[in-house]
Parts: structure tokens; sequence; C-alpha cells
């Protein structure tokens, strides 16, 4: 079992913009917690104090039909106690929508898309697909990372709880957030804006590495494709049918860009989002059909035979 | 009457902000300055028949069936007129301009906003013409005063939204 | 107390057979009747939503579960949010609004019985129109089906882009009719709260079930109409080419959003409104205390109706809109609970120092208030922006919004079945089996909706038709699912028990609760004219006046 309890729980914070609404959080259940538990009381011993015992005797209570003092204090208390909470909620709002963007941040662009995550360093000539790495930052020294999110189809939502609040990805409509995690790590979520009938695998994988990790990383990720000479026919199979229109893998014929980059596939420990494990068996699964997996996704199944899926699958295997 | 008036309000208030809100925003295609003529004087036919069913509702009240009836027919002319300036000014900028409502931001939301208003005119006009028709038949009488005025609320509005319409069209758009 | 009614000789023969009959009720323009239709197509959707909702339940019940294809899942809350909001909820407060008014005011019928008898007939067939789509939705390639965007519908995925077929419009459609029956039935109860209410009863004397309805009603019409100007743009958009949300022509998926949430969100006051109105009736009555601080109620009320039309953006929070606008809509949202706890507070101080007698509708009332209280502060909690960025969309605010409209509305609801029950048809439920009904369905709702909280803080979003395991949600969706259960076996209980009462429940005569406001003046059920004479009204409760003509209510007011 994850220590936090679950390892989406938005009350274990490892980055600034997840704290600070943790604070807030706290502060606003405190108050309704409180509110509740005087109403509460109110409420339990109003049910049972003036509950009707015995027989009825034909007599009615007092008739009260209000006071104004009583009106006024409970119009006045609320008010104060929500400009209160909206004071409190307001500093939040301004202290991370308006963070300054410092020279040292990461900027990478995500831009969603029906069911998978793209994302580009455009700084570090880096793209890649569905786990995305960023560096730990230091509290004393932060180097924040800071996300552009773009859409390429319909509307999408960026949501890892223990990192930052969830943001929309809108087609048209361009949007930034960004996060300091400071505790390495891998960090899940997944998408949160409904966004068609794969939206429930459409999972966020964010690795957060050490600097060190993070520059080999993004070392190993700038190199082309490598390729094996034993998986040509693999190659060969991948070239002719219409994977290439899709997908892109550096270096060769593949340039496509409706689908994820695959330059590095075997860099990833997941395939589809998330939705499977990165294994042979799953790649051949999913080469074979996708709807195996994730029935309803945007990959077709181009009619290849369990042989040339498990062609294309040793190929794929190769791309480091 | 005037709750309907207040939902149909509603519904116009908002094709007005979408009109507002993609001025300047079409990527491609003619813009309003590049095409859209002010329809001066279909505007003035249209305002004048407020003038006229008000006119016409002043004489079934003081029982002159046969005067309100002559301003309700003018009333119906001048909205047909206004129709007809409507349809030209479309077959214009179809056919000369390009403009249609595929076209782009611009070509939607301006079709639809003076498309909802040409529908509600002509909603009005079958109307103003079914009780044009009673009338001729004889069986308007002063003590349908009351309902021949609620039928002229929903015109004037009518009116109203197209001077609202002409504003933020041709004035404030172009 | 009874009075008679005026025996009425028919000048036709008293129709008998079973044509005949239901002939009448299809062309009935009665207010009466139409309200029962109302209740009763409610009703059956009430089943069918829950069905959706069972489906959907067992769906969810234990991670990368199996039950149904991620495509009939996603038609399953599309399906369930539409139909529980539009074709259930709505048709209930028009049902009990058309029965009640004319009777609460001392009114012969409402001021337009034939557009009443039109709106009804929208309103049903756009139900119908919708559930159409399961049959007959199939568009090109077989896409079609049952609408699968989500009950709001976000712009694009309803393009013909990406929602091939004719699901999309089946939604579109089906709102467009039964939104021409709301804004009708709105302008009916409009127009009789002020034109017809009889003698000596000026507005500040009416019930606040009448207020209520008012200020849902002006809601309706201001609010429906955004949603119908939306959908028209869509169908422009689908059908004529038009680009109004289409963000390839630089159109604005934001936009639809605006427009749809400044209906979305005083359609929820709509729901609640209400609801608020059979609390507002049923408390003093069983507390046998006058409502205290009428007056204040009125004003809280038409507060709520005015400030809700300005917090629809706390909807649309993570969209990334300003700083300063984020703002703003934190500031509304949190006003809107001011009013909204005022009227909490007045109903306590109902109860506080009268003489409660716990009948099974005190019992969904008092339920409701604890209810609604917990509903609203989650609601204030959501309401503080940077909050919501973590809550919503996810299964907190799923939780959030059900407290409200089951454990709020549906509980008001049954309570006002239960409390007008006799006065529609003229028996007594049974009380055992109405407590039965209670019972179950407070804890089915509590093992689903208290514990639905905590997988959204835990991270799991809404429309998911499956998880992950390993996130800590697994249990907690367990127990939301058996939850379920005792829920459908109280709403069985409560089925069972409004028929077997109908057919064998004691006589109830016309006042049975010794209540105070005008409909329990006439028999049970009322005459078709509702009230051979009207007593004299003088106060808030003309008919706590006659029955203590020592000391009337309007010695006080």
């Amino acid at each position: 079992m994850h220590p936090s309890f679950s390892p989406t729980n938005i009350f274990a914070p490892v980055s600034t913009p997840a704290h600070s609404i943790v604070d807030l959080s706290v502060f606003v259940l405190i108050v309704t917690a409180a509110i509740f538990v005087v109403v509460f009381s109110l409420l339990a011993y109003a049910a049972v104090k003036f509950r009707k015992r015995g027989e009825s005797d034909g007599h009615e209570p007092t008739q009260v039909y209000g006071s104004t003092q009583v009106e006024l204090a409970w119009t006045v208390i609320p008010t104060l106690i929500v400009v209160v909470l909206f004071l409190a909620a307001a500093r939040v709002i301004a202290s991370i929508q308006n963070a300054a963007r410092p020279s040292n941040a990461l900027e990478v662009t995500v831009i969603g898309h029906q069911f998978w995550w793209e994302y580009r360093y455009p700084s570090l000539k880096v793209v890649t697909a569905n786990e995305l790495h960023i560096p730990v930052s230091n509290p004393a020294h932060p180097t924040p990372t800071f996300l552009t999110l773009l859409s390429a189809d319909t509307d999408h939502s960026f949501w890892v709880p223990r990192l930052a609040g969830k943001t929309d990805l809108i087609p048209n409509h361009p949007n930034s957030m960004w996060m300091d995690p400071q505790e390495t790590g891998l960090y899940l979520g997944q998408c949160a804006q409904y966004c068609g009938t794969q939206h429930a695998k459409m999972l966020l994988l964010v690795y957060v590495d050490s600097r060190e990790d993070f520059d080999r990383w993004i070392r190993q990720q700038s190199r082309p494709a490598q390729v094996a000479a034993t998986a040509s026919e693999g190659r060969r199979i991948f070239e002719t049918t219409a994977c290439v229109s899709c997908h892109t893998i550096a270096g060769t014929r593949a340039n496509g860009t409706f689908g994820p980059d695959l330059t590095h596939l075997m860099s990833r420990q997941t395939i589809a989002a998330g939705a499977a494990k990165n294994t042979l068996g799953n790649l051949i699964a999913w080469i074979y059909n996708p709807a195996l997996i994730k029935p309803g996704c945007e990959m077709p199944s181009m009619g290849l035979s369990t042989q040339q899926a498990a062609e294309v699958a040793e190929y794929l295997a190769t791309l480091r | 009457m005037y709750c309907l008036i207040a939902a149909e309000a509603a519904i116009f208030t908002i094709f007005v902000v979408a009109y507002i809100f993609y001025l300047g925003k079409s990527l491609t295609g003619p813009q309003p300055e590049d095409v859209l003529r002010v329809p001066i004087f279909f505007t003035i036919c249209l305002l004048s028949s407020s003038l006229t069913i008000h006119l016409a509702v002043k004489s079934l009240r003081s029982g002159k069936v046969h005067v309100f009836s002559l301003w309700w027919l003018l009333t119906i002319a001048l909205g047909a007129v206004f129709l007809t300036g409507t349809a030209r000014e479309w077959g214009r900028l179809i056919y000369e301009e390009g403009l249609t409502i595929q076209t782009n931001l611009f070509g939607t939301t301006y079709y639809s906003l003076v498309g909802l208003h040409a529908f509600h005119v002509t909603v009005g006009l079958l109307a103003l013409a079914t009780v044009a028709i009673f009338t001729l038949l004889g069986y308007v009488r002063q003590e349908h005063a009351e309902r021949a005025e609620v039928l002229s609320m929903y015109w004037h509005f009518v009116d109203v939204v197209w001077v609202v319409v002409f504003i933020v069209v041709y004035i404030v758009g172009l | 107390m009874s009075t008679e009614s005026i025996a009425l000789t028919r000048p036709t023969a008293v129709p008998t057979s079973l044509v005949e009959r239901l002939h009448e009720w299809v062309t009935t323009v009665d207010h009466k009747r139409l309200g029962i239709l109302y209740i009763l197509y409610a009703l059956l959707f009430l089943l069918i939503g829950g069905l959706e909702a069972i489906i959907m339940r067992i769906q969810l019940i234990h991670p990368l579960n199996n039950f149904v294809s991620p495509q009939v899942f996603n038609r399953m809350f599309t399906m369930h949010g539409t139909t529980m909001i539009f074709f259930v909820i709505m048709p209930f407060m028009f049902g009990f609004a058309n029965y009640l008014i004319p009777l609460m005011i001392g009114a012969r019928d409402l001021a337009f019985p034939r557009l009443n008898a039109f709106s009804f007939w929208m309103t049903a067939f756009g139900g119908l129109l919708l559930y159409f789509s399961f049959v007959g939705g199939d568009g090109l390639y077989g896409a079609g089906n049952a609408p699968d965007v989500g009950w709001f519908a976000y712009a694009p995925l309803t393009s013909q882009t990406f929602s091939r077929g004719h699901s999309t419009d089946f939604w579109i459609l089906s709102l467009l009719v039964s939104g021409v029956g709301s804004v009708g039935t709105a302008i009916n109860i409009i127009a009789t709260v002020l034109c017809m209410r009889c003698k000596g009863m000026t507005l500040g004397k009416m019930p606040l079930l009448a207020w209520l309805n008012l200020t849902m009603a002006g809601l309706v019409i201001l609010a429906v109409s955004p949603l119908t100007a939306a959908q028209l743009m869509l169908l422009v958009d689908r059908y004529l080419g038009g680009h109004f949300f289409d963000t390839q022509a630089g159109g604005s998926a934001v936009m639809w959003m605006h427009f749809f949430w400044v209906f979305g969100h005083p359609e929820v006051y709509v729901l609640v409104i209400p609801a608020f109105a059979f609390a507002s009736e049923i408390i003093p009555v069983f507390s046998r205390k006058a409502i205290f601080g009428y007056p204040v109620m009125v004003a809280a009320t038409i507060c709520i109706g005015f400030i809700s039309m300005s917090v629809w953006a706390h909807h649309m929070f993570t969209v990334g809109m300003s700083s300063a606008a984020n703002t703003f809509f934190v500031l509304s949202t949190m006003a809107i609970a001011v009013p909204t706890g005022i009227k909490i507070f007045n109903w306590l101080a109902t109860m506080w120092g009268g003489q409660i007698h716990f009948k099974v509708p005190m019992l969904f009332c008092t339920a409701f208030l604890f209810q609604f209280l917990i509903a609203g502060l989650t609601g204030i909690m959501q309401g503080a922006a940077p909050f919501d960025w973590q809550l919503t969309a996810s299964y907190f605010v799923i939780a959030h919004f059900h407290y409200v409209i089951v454990g709020g509305i549906l509980f008001t609801l049954f309570g006002a079945f239960y409390y007008w029950f006799p006065k529609m048809s003229g028996r007594m439920y049974n009380e055992a089996l109405g407590k039965l009904h209670f019972w179950l369905f407070i804890i089915g709702f509590h093992m689903t909706f208290d514990f639905m909280h905590i997988p959204g803080i835990l991270g799991m979003p809404r429309r998911i038709y499956t998880y992950e395991p390993g996130r800590g949600w697994d249990n907690w969706n367990l127990i939301v699912t058996i939850g379920v259960f005792f829920q459908a076996a109280g709403v069985l209980a409560f089925i069972g028990n409004l028929l077997w009462s109908y057919w064998r429940g004691k006589v109830a005569g016309s006042d049975p609760w010794d209540a105070w406001t005008l409909e329990w003046f006439t028999t049970s059920p009322p005459p078709i004219y509702n009230f051979a004479e009207i007593p004299e009204v003088r106060s808030r409760r003309p008919l706590w006046d006659l029955k203590h003509p020592e000391d009337p209510d309007w010695q006080y007011e």
C-alpha cells in the first residue's frame, strides 16, 4: 500500500502548488467543520428536545414568527466567514496563477490527444509521449517546470494530484501551469476532462528525476533511433503499412504525428498511455488489435497477422 | 407575454454575445467592413411598423375597426418589406461576396443572429396575418383590443431586438 | 376540518370504458391531472435513471471490470445525468407546482390551462425523443445510438468530427423540445401567482411554496434560454457548417462552456428552490409552528435567484480564466452561501420550541436539513477555487452534487409525496412502509454518497468506465456500489406504498395533517373546480385563523 494511502492523494503534496492548495484546504476544512459541528448540534438538539412526547393534547406550542436580531446575527456572521474564506482563496489564486516564471524554468509543451499525451521540450529539442520526465526542484534554489497546455482535438485535463491542481487542455485556448516537485519519484494521474471513449485510459506518468538522471534521459531522448539489423522484417512491415502515417521514428521514413512518437519507445515503462505495461506480449497484442487493450481508441487494427504483429513488435523493441 | 419576451431576450443576448466575441477573430474570408452595407431604408420600415401597430391598437381600443385594419395591414406590409430587404441582402452577400454561414466566424455569427431575428419577424408576420384574416372576416371587435395589444408587444420586442442587432452589427462591428 | 363540495349533475354519461378514461387523461387541461401526469412521468424516469446508475456502479465495483463496454458506460453517464435533471427532477417540480399552486392560492386552475397541457406534452415528448436514441440513433458507419458526450456536452466533442452519427442530435433536440415545455410552464406559474391569488391573499400572504415556485419560474425563463441558444448554435455547427464552436476555424470551446453554465448553474437552483418550498411547507406543520422569518425567507430566496445568475464560471475554474475572473467567481459563489445558510437557520428556528411529529414527511425533511447542510459545506469547499483545482471533475464533485440532488432535493420530494399523497388520492399512505422506505434509503444514501467523497480526494476523476488498481480507490468504490442497492430497495418500498395505499389506504379526509394552507380546506381529492367556497384570507395561515379564532395569525404578522 502506498505510504500516502494512495499515489494520487491530493493531501500528499510534493510540489509548491499542491502544497499551497493543501494549506488552503486545511483552513477551509477547519472552518467548514466548525460550522458543521455548530449547526449539526443545534439541529440534532432541536430534533431530540422538541420531539412530541406522549399523546397530542391539542395545545399548539407558542407561535414565534421571527426575530430581527437573530436574522441579523446569522446574516452577519456567515458574511464575515465568507469574506475570510474569499480572501484566503484569492491569495492562493494569485500565488499560483501569477507566479513569475524564473529564467531557469524548464519549459515543456503538453499536447493532449485522444487518448495520449504528447510532450515537447522546445529548448532541448526532445519529443516524446505519455511519460513525462522533469527534474526535481530544490526548495532553496527552485527549478520549476512550466507546462504549456495545448490540445490537438477535444478538451482534456492534466491532473497529477500530488504535483498540482488540474488544468485543462482546450483546443485553440493555450493554458499554462507549473510545478516544482521536491522529491524524486514516479507520480501518477490521468486525464480529468471527458474526451471520448477511452478517456479512462489516458493515464499520466510523471517521473521526477534527479538532475543527473534527467540530463541522462534527455541525452538518450535526443539520440536518433537505434535499430538492430535483425529486426528488418518488422521495420519493413512498419514502413510499408500505414504505421508511418501516424507515427514518427526519428531518422527513418516514419514521420506521422497523429499518434505518439515511437523513437524511444523502449525507454517507457508503459504503452497506450499507461493502459498496459511495456512488455513484448502486450506490444504484440496492441499492434495486432488495439481494441484488445483500449477498445474505442484511435489506433486501428491494421489487419496484420499475429506473425507480422510479432515482427513489428520485435522491431519496436529495439527502439531504446 | 412579458415572460415570453424575457425568455426570447435571453436567447438573443447569447447570440449577440457570440457575435461580439467573434468580431475580428475570423481567420479567413470576408470581414464585416468588406461586405456589409447598412440597411437604413429597411430599418426605417421595420421601426415605422412599430408606430403603425401602435396606432392600430389605439384605433381598435376606440372601436374604429376599419381604421385598425388599415394600420394593421400597413404594419404587415412594412414587416414584409423588411424581410424582402433581408432576403435581398443575403442574396447579395452569398452570390456576390461569397459569404455564407460556413465561410468563417463572421459568416456563422452574422447569419445566425440576423436569421434568428428574421425568423422572429416571420413568426410575427404569420400571427399578424392571422389576425388580419380574422379582421377581414369580421370577427375582430373592440373588445379584442387587449389581445391585439399583447400581440403588438411581441412586435415591439422584435423591433427592439432589431435596434440592438443593428447597433451591434452595423455600428459597433463596422 | 372538512367541507362539502357542491354536487354537480353531469350532462353526459360518466365515462367508464378504459379508452374513454384514457382519453380524458390525454386531453385534460386540469392542473391537478397534468400535475399527476408530470409526477408519474418523472417517477418512471426515476426508475430508468436509477437503472442507469446501477449499471454504472456495477461496472465500477472493482477495478478493470468488464460488466459493460466503455461505449455503453459513456452512454450511461450521459443518459443518467440528462434524464435525472430534465426528465425526473424538473417534471417532478413542475408537477407539484402544477398541482399545488392553484390550490394554495385559492385559484381554479393555472392561468393558461391549454398552454399547461402543451407544456407537459412537449416535456414528455422530449424524454421519449431522448430515449428513442437507443433504438433509432444509428448514423453513418453504425455510429450513433444514445448520446455519450456527457450531460454537459462540451464542445468540440459534440462536433461532427468527434460525434458522428445522430446520438448528439438526440441530446440536442430532446432538450430543445422539453425546454419549450419548461418555459411554457414557467410563464404559466408566473402569470398564475401574480394574477390569480384569491381575495385577501396579497403577495405577502401567499404560501412560501408560491413564492419559491415564482422564483424558480423566473430562473427558468432566464436560464433555459441560453441553453436553447447554445444548442441552436451547435445545430448550426453540426448541420449548416457553422463555426460557433469550431476550434479549427478560430471558434471557442470555452464559449460553449460559458453558455452552458450560464444555463447550468441557475438550473440547479431551479431544481433546489422547489425543494426548499416543500421543506418550508412541511417543517412548520410537523413542528406545529409557523415558519420562522417568512419575509426573510422570501428575501433570501430572491437573493439566491439573483446571485445564482452570477456564479456560473465556478464550474470552469480549471479552464484557464484569468486570476481576476477566477477570484470574482469565488466571491459570488461564496456570497450565495449566505442566503442559503439563512434558510437553513430559519428552518431550524421553526423546529425550535415546537412539538415535532416525526411522521414520514418530517423524517425526510429533517434528513434534508442535515444533508443539505453538508452539501452546502462541500460546495463552499469547492468555491475556494484552488481547492477546486484538485476537487473538480473528480468523484468529490459527484458526491457533492448528489448530496444536493439526492440528499437534499429527492429527500424533500419524498417528503412532499407523503405529505400531499392524501390530498391527491384521498387516502393515507402506510406509515410503517413509509418508515421502511426512509431507513433503507437513508442508509443506502450515506453508504454511497458519504464514502464517494474519498475517491475524489484520492484522485479519482469522473466519467471513467474503469480504473487502475493500486490507486487506493477499490474499497471505497465497493462500499459506494453496495449502498446503491439499499437505495433501490427503499425506492421499491416507496412504489409499493404508493400502489398499495392508492387502493387500500385509509380514507384521508380533507385535512389529515391539521395543516394551515388553503389546499387542506377542500376535499381530498379536490373537485375539478377546486373550491366551492374560499375562506377569508387575512394572514399567511388562513386555516390556522379558522381553527384558532381567539389567536389568529393576522394579529402578529
